[in-house]
């Protein structure tokens, strides 16, 4: 009997991941079709009516419309109407409309690990070149109104790999996900995580690696600038001397401090993880020493007790709305980091780096009101217009006006309180998250695995599971006590 | 075969044998008079423009035209709303400060069995996670070991005390067993992968590990058994000692329940078997999956623990909002739910998962008893906390609006019938660095 249940449990096994794969891609090309095969989509025109509109930039608007043509916010008011006779109209009355949600710390749909963790420097190794856009964790972050993730490298090394700024366009090849003239960045890491001081024991047993303390943090990416700077002195006196000197040799090629220098000219963006006070205002310090600038401090959890610094640094702040204790240096993390940091003069958004908590960053947002008195706004832009700003896509993204992409969330109730429900995801005026056609969907695709699991039980036959088959269910997601890890 | 009149009795004997409660035990318990609130009670009718009475740590009246008694402390609560303190379910709090401190953390044993380790002698008055909890209105927590297959006992405390004994509501409130095959830990990036097994071998194993739970509680009830036939007649051979049989008599007699944790659906099924087989008590923890068992939680009237609500569906193919609408289901099904954030740090989040249950399902009124009355009827002390009754413990939040949103701000905290400054570890570093010129 158990050799027969095996048996079927591990085709069973089979069939569900061929199910799960078919509905992913079922789902992809479902919310791709939408807007192309409803004879109303054909429309260039998309106009969402009768709204309460969050801007983001400019208050609220009241039983408002917002008009997106060509992908674009063409208007946005109380008297706006589509210009297109055939335009599709979403009637959203007593229902809350905000800015597309932004995360400015992701892994998500990263195709394996987010580490290249083998030196402390790795500047060389690029997120964008394993985008899975297969990963069911994107739909799910869709339908919480997720529409734009800063997807970064790990941060076991001193300096990470190159990130990647995302939409969340599920269906489309991976190639039009990239928003095109986002400013490249880059992860940096200090603290616990680069000194891997909580990876000696048990399961996490990994080999010891310079560099092992703070001290070594710091030097690890002086040092590497250091480099950079002679690398890219040698470069300017190649390109100096070329024109004159036939024989003149170029340097031989580096990936490694072609990023470094592209940081030092101010091309690329530094994404730093950080947490105590002491590293942070160490960075900044080293920054202004070897003449770089911090574009955002991630985590930062400390970063209210040096707010001042930060601001007269001109660095973005992107934390998490309540997490603390996981480890050492997160003991003195307050979840009024953000509203300390924000009344300081520091741009500021809350981040998920968790693509469970990426599904409901609105009410992350909400937080920043109740822990330090944050106003309405200025916590949605938290999780709009700000991560925006950090990350040099405000022209495109953030909030709803005119010209800007057509990137919004249409909420059952208002976006801070704990009991609405993100009902549709638009991206560039396309939907890419509809609540309704998700609940319609689900007797469908279930009848469809039970059919999957039946025509794979039919061909196979009775036998056995073939050697190292997974088993059957998964298990459980980490507990949020393992949250943050080594990402 | 036990009578029913045996088990009367053994309650009985229990019942007179547990501590005391005082709340005075604390020192500072003062008469105070909450005005002009509206005093969601839970178990009966809101009350409008109400009044409630304080004294000696537990509520002394309630009601509408109440007067204060003379020197009562009075708190005008204009505007405000009186709720009872919420419940998780499901906490390590006061058993960790900082998860990834080997130090700081007491949370999980060693060994497969640990029937007979109790929670209640490690918990730690002064956590830092304790005001944290309690300032978002957690008032009570379930504090559970997880180690092993049978992690041990649990304790539900009260978050304010000088000792552990101040806090202890009641010890043990359940027995713990880690479903085999239900899996807490989960997939971590750095380490050595484990390994992969076939499904045979999984199975071989989980069947391997319920036979051990199986045979250990046999060998508790025929311990009991042959303990009982001793204190009878003296001259029976005399038993060893055994503490974690010892420790499993009071849960093969019923009278301790047994927390299940098991999330997916066929171990919860297994887990159902098991307790009707062995006739114990079972409370079901976790249960991502149990909506797809509701009638069966149903008939068999096994409460569950349902959390966190605030994770990733179980399965690649779930719906995305499994995870969010598996309590609704539940209750609309009939199961008696109750919310666990199955944390510390994190406890004061517990009324956000309650929160997301709502958005997706769950009656507002029912996602409010899940952290008040259910789970104090699930443990047993429906009598002293869970909502505002006469008589029950003055565990009581006073609040600007819906307990369960997040704007909402705690303006008055009572634990024991003593008012609880509104202050935390986080609290005195905003204050301190808000003051930073």
């Amino acid at each position: 009997m158990k050799t027969r249940n095996a048996i079927i449990s591990a085709i069973l096994m089979l069939a569900l991941a061929v199910s799960a794969f078919a509905q992913t891609g079922q789902r992809a090309v479902g919310s791709a079709s939408r807007a192309g095969s409803v004879p109303s989509a054909q429309s260039r025109e998309l106009l969402i009516q009768n709204a309460t509109i969050l801007t983001a930039s400019h208050g609220t608007i009241k039983n408002g419309s917002i008009l997106i043509r060509d992908g674009k916010i063409a208007a946005v008011g109380t008297d706006v109407k589509a210009r297109d006779p055939n335009a599709r109209i979403i009637d959203a009355t007593g229902k809350y409309v905000t800015p597309g949600i932004i995360d400015c710390h992701s892994h998500t749909a990263v195709d394996g690990n987010v580490n290249e963790g083998t030196l402390s420097v790795t500047s060389m190794v690029r997120i964008q070149d394993v985008i899975n856009p297969y990963d069911p964790d994107l739909y799910r972050q869709l339908a919480g109104g997720l529409t734009v993730a800063n997807v970064l490298h790990g941060s076991a090394n001193s300096i990470g790999g190159q990130n990647a700024v995302i939409k969340l366009k599920v269906g489309k090849p991976v190639n039009e996900w990239f928003i095109q003239d986002a400013p490249p960045g880059i992860k940096f890491a200090l603290g616990e995580n680069p000194k891997r001081s909580n990876r000696q024991v048990g399961n996490f047993a990994i080999p010891q690696r310079y560099p092992a303390t703070r001290m070594g943090v710091e030097e690890t990416i002086r040092g590497a600038f250091i480099r950079a700077k002679d690398y890219m002195r040698e470069w300017q006196e190649y390109e100096a001397k070329k024109s004159s000197d036939k024989n003149a040799i170029p340097p031989r090629r580096d990936l490694q401090l072609d990023a470094l220098v592209e940081i030092l000219q101010g091309k690329r963006f530094i994404h730093s993880h950080c947490y105590r006070a002491d590293e942070i205002v160490m960075l900044l310090n080293l920054g202004d020493e070897l003449g770089f600038h911090v574009q955002t401090l991630q985590h930062v959890l400390e970063g209210y007790k040096v707010a001042k610094e930060i601001a007269a640094h001109k660095t973005g702040g992107s934390t998490f709305s309540d997490w603390w204790a996981y480890k050492m240096e997160a003991y003195d993390a307050i979840p009024y980091n953000a509203a300390l940091m924000a009344s300081r003069g520091v741009v500021v958004s809350l981040n998920s780096d968790s693509e469970e908590l990426a599904r409901r960053l609105y009410l992350e947002a909400a937080k920043a009101m109740k822990y330090g008195g944050v106003s309405e706004e200025e916590a949605l832009r938290m999780v709009t217009l700000n991560p925006a700003i950090q990350l040099g896509i405000d022209k495109h993204v953030g909030s709803i006006d005119v010209g800007k992409d057509g990137d919004v969330v249409i909420f059952s109730q208002h976006p801070f309180s704990v009991y609405t429900v993100p009902e549709m995801t638009i991206i560039e005026g396309e939907v890419y998250f509809d609540r309704a056609k998700d609940l319609q969907q689900r007797a469908e695709l279930k009848r469809e695995k039970e059919e999957l699991i039946k025509r794979e039980r039919e061909q196979r036959g009775p036998r056995g599971p073939r050697p190292g088959e997974r088993p059957e269910e998964p298990q459980p997601r980490p507990t949020p006590t393992d949250r943050e890890g080594q990402r | 075969m036990r009578t029913k009149a045996i088990l009367f009795a053994t309650l009985l004997v229990i019942a007179a044998a547990a501590p005391m409660l005082t709340a005075s035990a604390q020192g500072g318990a003062e008469t105070y008079a909450i005005r002009n609130a509206r005093i969601v009670t839970v178990t009966g009718p809101v009350i409008e423009n109400g009044t409630i009475v304080i004294s000696d740590g537990k509520i002394t009246a309630v009601g509408k035209n109440l007067s204060a008694p003379a020197g009562a402390k009075v708190i005008d609560a204009t505007g405000l709303s009186v709720y009872p303190g919420m419940i998780d379910s499901g906490t390590t709090l006061g058993l960790v400060e900082i998860g990834s401190v080997a130090g700081s953390v007491d949370t999980a044993e060693i060994g497969d069995n640990n029937a007979n380790i109790h929670v209640d002698v490690a918990i730690q008055p002064d956590s830092t996670h304790i005001p944290v909890a309690r300032v978002n209105g957690i008032t009570t927590v379930l504090t559970e070991p997880r180690g092993g297959l049978i992690a041990g006992q649990s304790a539900l405390i009260n978050l304010d005390g000088w000792v552990p004994r101040d806090m202890v509501l009641k010890s043990p409130a359940a027995m713990h067993i880690n479903w085999p095959g239900s899996g807490r830990g989960g997939e971590f990036e750095f380490g050595p992968a484990q390994p992969q097994r076939s499904v045979a071998e999984v199975r071989r194993e989980q069947e391997r590990r319920v036979e051990s739970i199986r045979k250990l509680l046999k060998d508790a009830a025929a311990y009991g058994d042959a303990k009982d036939a001793r204190a009878k007649d003296p001259s029976l051979p005399k038993q060893d000692v055994d503490l974690k049989l010892e420790a499993l008599i009071p849960v093969v007699r019923g009278q301790v329940p047994v927390v299940i944790h098991a999330d997916m659906e066929r171990d919860i099924k297994a887990a159902i078997a098991f307790a009707d087989e062995m006739k114990i008590k079972m409370i079901l923890a976790g249960g991502a999956e149990a909506y797809k068992v509701a009638d069966q939680l149903r008939a068999k009237n096994i409460p569950v623990l349902v959390g966190p609500v605030l994770r990733m569906p179980a399965k690649e193919d779930d719906p995305y909002d499994a995870v969010y609408a598996n309590a609704g289901l539940l209750a609309k099904a009939g199961v008696k739910i109750a919310f666990q954030t199955m944390d510390s740090a994190y406890v004061r989040n517990l009324p956000y998962h309650a929160g997301m249950a709502a958005a997706f399902g769950l009656a507002k009124d029912e996602a409010l008893k899940a952290v008040t009355i259910n789970p104090a009827e699930i443990f047993g002390v429906a009598d002293k906390i869970g909502s505002i009754e006469q008589g029950k413990i003055a565990d009581l939040i006073v609040t600007d609006g819906d307990p369960l949103e997040i704007r909402t701000q705690i303006k008055f905290l009572f634990i024991n019938g003593r008012q609880i400054p509104l202050t935390s570890k986080h609290t005195e570093l905003y204050e301190r660095y808000k003051a930073r010129p």
